[in-house]
């Protein structure tokens, strides 16, 4: 698959794809599939925190798909004024931000007790997000594996160096769609990526395949209709919001690694907690509390604040907003641009365990 | 057929399983609500996972790290990323202690 956004790379040495050096590194190294540092909790606790329930998502999913029929409608009523803007910001931070965080809770089968809820609203969200919902399963599934172990985790979003040119160009949402509709296409076309066929089982090749075959003729369908219409409000509504509405995404979800240490089998030194307003965390599925969903992914995102208070004792101090986050992320992604050894180290508590770090 | 005295029946809480080794193998032997015993291997078809902090719902155990699903009475799988099913065995209980049929 040719890498469309190569000539705005920063030229690196650091080799992350999933069939280079680095994996065999990874390997030799006993980081990949590896045994992972989790804090102990009581099995009756940990069993409570686990305890699957519709009534969460059922209520947080209704709200999320009410709001984006409302401020859908509603932009389209205003299609042609200048009040369809700020309706449409918000409908595309609705789409493009937060199907993601219900694209991963519902991957991981967690958010609803009855699995087919899962299963439902992971395809929607799956394609509101441009994403195979079979490859992102598979690649999501390597990302607990070996998170943030290169050469073998497929979902290291900030390399070293950050390739910023694309960070701000994804965030203005000029890079989402090419790329993600051109990997689609490519599935479409009965072809992975030499990694994408690492980590997905060739026995789910056929059901990838035909997902993006789905997607791109409702795609192909959308462009019919702006075509028809000779507008573009059809894609304002379905394809677009991926682009620009996906800032939000990336100001709340980028913090879960940036800036921290590669290679590590502690996700309380390569993963970061951060506290979040109640909206903000709606529309997050709480993901800001990520040592802990990667310590136990087994967690509901309607139980992480309770697992929280539970783990604390043991893990960093948690960022106290999103400001302070990006506070500490953006000095060490500048100085990564060129020190690409460098890295945030996270501080344990006197209370934590300590003999854990590598 | 030679059965194998695992644990204690009231080792393992109802709706709830734990994870022992026998002879270099690690087992999973699974109390139900509704008070039926069940064994399999404790392992994770997928990754070599633990089974043991897992999740128990009613016959469905769900692996702790990729959340993939088996049920334990035949032990197929019942959601990605698991494909391959989980080896299980016969489990009778006698005297308050948990008898599985390993080499079946």
């Amino acid at each position: 698959m040719i890498d469309i956004l190569a000539p705005l790379r920063f030229p690196s040495n650091r080799d992350y794809s999933l069939h280079g050096t680095a994996r065999e590194t990874a390997i030799e190294a006993g980081l990949a599939s590896a045994d992972w540092y989790r804090t102990p909790v009581d099995r009756k606790v940990m069993k409570e925190l686990m305890k699957r329930s519709d009534g969460p998502a059922l209520r947080d999913t209704a709200i999320w798909i009410a709001l984006l029929l409302l401020t859908g409608a509603l932009g389209v009523a205003l299609w042609g004024s200048w009040w369809a803007v700020p309706v449409f910001a918000i409908y595309g931070v609705l789409y493009g931000s937060a199907a993601d965080s219900r694209w991963h809770e519902m991957g991981h089968g967690t958010a609803f007790k009855t699995r087919w809820m899962n299963d439902v609203v992971y395809e929607f969200a799956s394609f509101l997000m441009m994403r195979n919902s079979v490859v992102w399963r598979w690649s999501h599934s390597r990302h607990h594996t070996d998170t943030i172990i290169v050469g073998r985790d497929p979902e290291i979003s900030l390399m070293r160096p950050p390739q910023l040119i694309l960070l701000v160009l994804k965030t203005v949402g000029i890079t989402a769609i090419p790329s993600e509709l051109a990997k689609l296409i490519s599935h479409a076309r009965g072809k992975l990526s030499e990694d994408e066929a690492d980590y997905v089982p060739q026995t789910e090749w056929h059901r990838a395949f035909l997902v993006a075959r789905i997607h791109v003729a409702i795609y192909a369908a959308v462009v019919l209709a702006c075509l028809f219409t000779w507008s573009l409000l059809p894609a304002m509504l379905i394809g677009l919001p991926r682009a620009y509405g996906v800032w939000f995404l990336i100001v709340v979800g980028l913090p879960q690694h940036a800036g921290l240490a590669e290679d590590v089998l502690d996700h309380r030194l390569n993963a970061r907690t951060v506290l979040m307003s109640a909206p903000v965390r709606f529309i997050y599925s709480n993901m800001n509390y990520h040592v802990e969903h990667h310590m136990f992914p087994m967690v509901p995102y309607h139980a992480l604040p309770r697992l929280h208070e539970v783990v604390r004792h043991d893990c960093p101090a948690p960022c106290p907003s999103l400001f302070a986050a990006w506070w500490e992320i953006m000095p060490a992604l500048l100085r990564q641009l060129r020190d690409p050894d460098y890295f945030i180290v996270k501080s344990l508590p006197p209370s934590a365990n300590h003999q854990a770090q590598p | 057929m030679v059965w194998t005295d695992l644990c204690a029946s009231d080792d393992i809480e109802a709706d709830d399983l734990i994870t022992l080794e026998y002879e270099g193998n690690l087992y999973a032997v699974y109390h139900t609500d509704a008070g039926e015993y069940f064994c399999s291997d404790g392992l994770c078809t997928h990754e070599q996972v633990d089974l043991g902090d897992g999740l128990l719902m009613d016959h469905i155990i769900e692996c702790p790290k990729h959340n993939g699903r088996f049920d334990i009475r035949d032990g197929s799988p019942k959601g990605s990323p698991v494909c391959v099913a989980l080896r299980t065995y016969p489990v009778r209980v006698e005297n308050g202690r948990v008898l599985v049929n390993l080499a079946s």
